[in-house]
C-alpha cells in the first residue's frame, strides 16, 4: 500500500488510536494501583472515541459517530465517579489500593 | 504538508508522549498530571475531525471532572507524605509482549485496510456541529439521551452513597 504519509488520512487518526489503546491495556494489565487501572481505562475510552470521531468523519457517518462518542463520555464520567467511590471503600476496608492484595474473595 | 498536517502531528505527539508518561512513570501523581496533557491533546484531535463540541465536552468533562475525580483519589487513597507514592507493576514481561502483539496487529489491520474513503481533511468543509447535535439529541436520540440521564443519576448517587463515611459499623 503506497501511501504518503504526510498527508493526513483516516489511517493516521487510527493508529493514533491504535497506540493510545496499546497504553491502555499496558497500564490494565500491568499496574498494581488501582487508581492507575482507571487511568487506563480512559485512555482506552479515549481510543474509542477518537475511533468514533474518526470513522464518523472519513467514513459518511455524518453526526451519528459523534452522538456515540458523547455517550462514551456521559459513561465514562459515571464509571469514574462508581469506580472511585469503589476504591475509596477498598482503602478503607484493606489500607491498599493494590488491586493483587485485594483477593480474600479467593481464599 | 499544510498547516492542518502540523496540527494534527503536533496534537498526536502530545497525546502519544503524554500518554507515554501515565503509562511508565513511577509516581502516581506525574501519571495523573499527565493525563492532563493526554486529554488536552485528544481533545486537539478532536477539533481536527471536525468535532468542536466534542472537544468542549472533553475539556469540561474529562479534565474538569474526572481528571479531579482521579487527583481526589490519588490523594485520598496515597500516603502522600510518606514514601508509599511509588507505585508498583506487575507482569511486566509477558504484558510488554501481549501489548506490542495487540499494537502490531491493530497496526497492521489499521495499516493494510484499504479504508472506505481516503479524503483529504482539508478538503471537506468545516462547520460547527452543535446545532446538529443539540437537533439530534431531543429528535432521533432521544431516547439514548433520557436513558443516560437516569444513568447519570443513578451513578452519582450510587456513588455518594458508597463512598460517605459510615457513622457506625453497625447498619452495613
Amino acid at each position: 500500500m503506497i501511501l504518503n504519509f504526510m498527508t493526513i488520512t483516516l489511517t493516521h487518526f487510527l493508529l493514533v488510536s491504535a497506540v493510545l489503546f496499546s497504553f491502555g491495556v499496558y497500564a490494565v494489565i500491568t499496574r498494581r494501583n488501582a487508581i492507575m487501572v482507571l487511568m487506563g481505562i480512559e485512555l482506552i475510552l479515549n481510543s474509542a472515541n477518537i475511533n468514533f470521531l474518526a470513522f464518523s468523519r472519513f467514513g459518511g457517518l455524518n453526526i451519528e459517530g459523534q452522538m456515540a462518542a458523547i455517550f462514551v463520555i456521559i459513561l465514562a464520567a459515571a464509571e469514574a465517579a462508581i469506580a472511585l467511590a469503589i476504591v475509596l471503600n477498598i482503602y478503607k476496608r484493606f489500607n491498599t489500593v493494590n488491586v493483587d492484595e485485594v483477593s480474600i474473595l479467593k481464599d | 504538508m499544510n498547516l492542518y498536517d502540523i496540527i494534527f502531528y503536533f496534537f498526536a505527539v502530545v497525546t502519544i508522549a503524554s500518554a507515554a508518561v501515565v503509562v511508565f512513570s513511577r509516581n502516581i501523581v506525574y501519571s495523573a498530571f499527565s493525563l492532563l496533557f493526554t486529554f488536552f491533546g485528544v481533545a486537539g484531535i478532536y477539533v481536527l475531525l471536525n468535532a468542536d463540541f466534542l472537544a468542549i465536552t472533553q475539556l469540561l468533562v474529562y479534565v474538569g471532572g474526572i481528571l479531579v475525580l482521579i487527583l481526589f483519589g490519588v490523594m485520598l487513597t496515597t500516603n502522600v507524605v510518606s514514601v508509599e507514592i511509588k507505585t508498583g507493576t506487575m507482569q511486566t514481561l509477558p504484558a510488554t509482549i501481549i501489548v506490542a502483539l495487540l499494537a502490531g496487529l491493530l497496526g497492521g489491520i489499521v495499516w493494510t485496510t484499504d479504508w472506505f474513503v481516503g479524503k483529504r481533511l482539508s478538503e471537506v468543509t468545516s462547520q460547527t456541529t452543535s446545532k446538529e447535535i443539540g437537533t439530534a439529541l431531543i429528535t432521533t436520540h432521544v431516547l439514548p439521551f433520557e436513558i443516560a440521564s437516569v444513568i447519570l443519576l443513578v451513578a452519582i448517587v450510587g456513588a455518594a452513597m458508597m463512598a460517605r463515611r459510615e457513622r457506625s459499623n453497625t447498619n452495613i
